[in-house]
């Protein structure tokens, strides 16, 4: 295949090529390095990554649905990644988070991406960042990522966003919950979904006391009802406002060089797995952490010479 | 590379006995493919559009209202037009012996009808998406 003709089909937002090109970097094709080195830098700087985490059941893939029928009015383009987890078995997985979207499924700037974690535990998949940036590129001008359900620490998602939306629903728990250290402490905005379900405003009492600012709780705390489009233009107004300020505070370049810190750490990491599991030499009887210390020096070496 | 079986399963037209679908796609799940589901009542034109953007090595349909006659020949269609004419399609369902060579003069790769085991039906997308990656590569 022709990568520098896929590279330029994806600069003009052709679907099949970003499609093919996710595929490509995900499946870990030898193409790899060629396709992500090519995408246009300067979308991909302007674009906005918002994502969107919470339980299961919560109203992630609804409430993406009618973020989407929102920024549609407003004619921007969108790119949407829906992470559901791949079967510890077989490793095999059911990808369900299209059905939601699928009034969207003709419109040619709305870009939906299925993808399964393969292995990753943190929300995320591997190559989510690199599914984003191949969006962006693609002239996605907002890009969704839907985290697989998650419960306090699955935190990828806070790293990759410029912005993350946590979507909780009454019924999962009491205010010990709030309490808890974890997501809720550092993401963007919490929104309480199903609102019109009892519980909705203990709920929303309790989320409050995340927010020690009462100015902050009322910009960050919000209610809607996803499957009635009820709250949903308050909350795109939300994202925007803190976009705007995240811009002119730096915040947003900020989280991208930290985002690329880490997401260079996990690669690497990821690239040497192979390496090191050639070198574990099973039932030595050693300690799992003196194994591993041996082995990054048995790779120091190697590298050394 | 590390190729993992993408495949998309799909319910065209207008009835929404979907149990069919449902067992395939578990079934293909637990087979380790990954398989995009995009629930009931999908225009011809949706699937297509959503084979594409998801990348998928196969497409399969499932009908049990009787119009598969004309549904998955026109999914086929859709796929064309959308440029993706190389993805192949498989359908199962109520499907009377007489639609079968008709339904696989039509572009079809292969029918299953009631009885068909898992087995079978997964061996099939196995071959299909196997296929479908050998072009490509």
């Amino acid at each position: 295949m022709n990568i520098q003709e896929l590279l330029q089909q994806l600069h003009r937002g052709e679907p099949r090529s970003i499609g093919r090109a996710i595929s490509l970097v995900e499946d870990q094709d030898p193409a790899t390095a060629e396709i992500l080195a090519g995408l246009d830098k300067s979308r991909i700087e302007q674009a906005l990554i918002l994502g969107i985490t919470g339980p299961p059941g919560a109203g992630k893939s609804t409430l993406t649905a009618g973020l989407i029928q929102q920024l549609r009015e407003q004619n921007q383009r969108i790119g949407i990644v829906a992470i559901d987890p791949s079967s510890p078995i077989s490793g095999g997985a059911i990808l369900g988070d299209r059905i939601r979207m699928m009034s969207h499924a003709l419109d040619t700037d709305v870009i939906v991406r299925s993808m399964a974690t393969r292995g990753r535990l943190g929300g995320l998949c591997a190559s989510a960042g690199a599914a984003v940036r191949i969006m962006a590129a693609s002239g996605c001008n907002k890009i969704i990522i839907e985290t697989v359900g998650v419960g306090q620490t699955e935190m990828d998602i806070i790293r990759l966003a410029d912005m993350t939306l946590m979507v909780l629903a009454p019924g999962f728990g009491d205010d010990i919950q709030a309490m808890k250290a974890g997501i809720l402490e550092v993401a963007d905005l919490l929104v309480i979904n199903k609102a019109d379900l009892p519980g909705a405003d203990m709920l929303a009492l309790h989320l409050g006391t995340v927010f020690p600012d009462t100015d902050d709780r009322d910009l960050r705390l919000l209610k809607t009802i996803a499957s009635e489009n009820q709250g949903l233009e308050k909350l795109l107004e939300r994202i925007q406002l803190l976009e705007e300020n995240y811009r002119q505070d730096n915040t947003l370049q900020q989280r991208r060089q930290n985002s690329f810190t880490l997401e260079t750490m996990d690669w690497a990491l990821e690239l040497l797995r192979p390496r090191i599991a050639n070198l574990i030499v099973p039932d030595s009887g050693t300690d799992p952490r003196v194994s591993a210390q041996n082995i990054i020096e048995q790779l120091g070496q190697e590298f050394s010479k | 590379m590390d190729q993992k079986n993408r495949v998309l399963i799909g319910k065209p037209g207008l009835d929404g006995h979907d149990r069919g679908a449902k067992f395939i796609a578990r079934a293909l799940r637990d087979a380790g493919f990954e398989v995009v589901y995009t629930g009931i009542r999908r225009t011809a034109e949706e699937i297509a559009a959503s084979a594409v953007q998801e990348d998928v090595a196969a497409v399969g349909l499932s009908s049990m209202s009787g119009a598969h006659v004309r549904l998955f020949p026109a999914v086929i269609e859709a796929l064309k037009q959308a440029g993706a004419g190389d993805i192949p399609v498989l359908g199962g369902g109520i499907i009377p012996d007489e639609d079968i060579e008709p339904l696989k003069q039509a572009g079809i790769e292969a029918i299953f009808t009631p009885g068909t085991s898992a087995e079978t039906i997964i061996e099939a997308f196995q071959s299909a998406c196997d296929k479908h990656h050998s072009q490509r590569s």
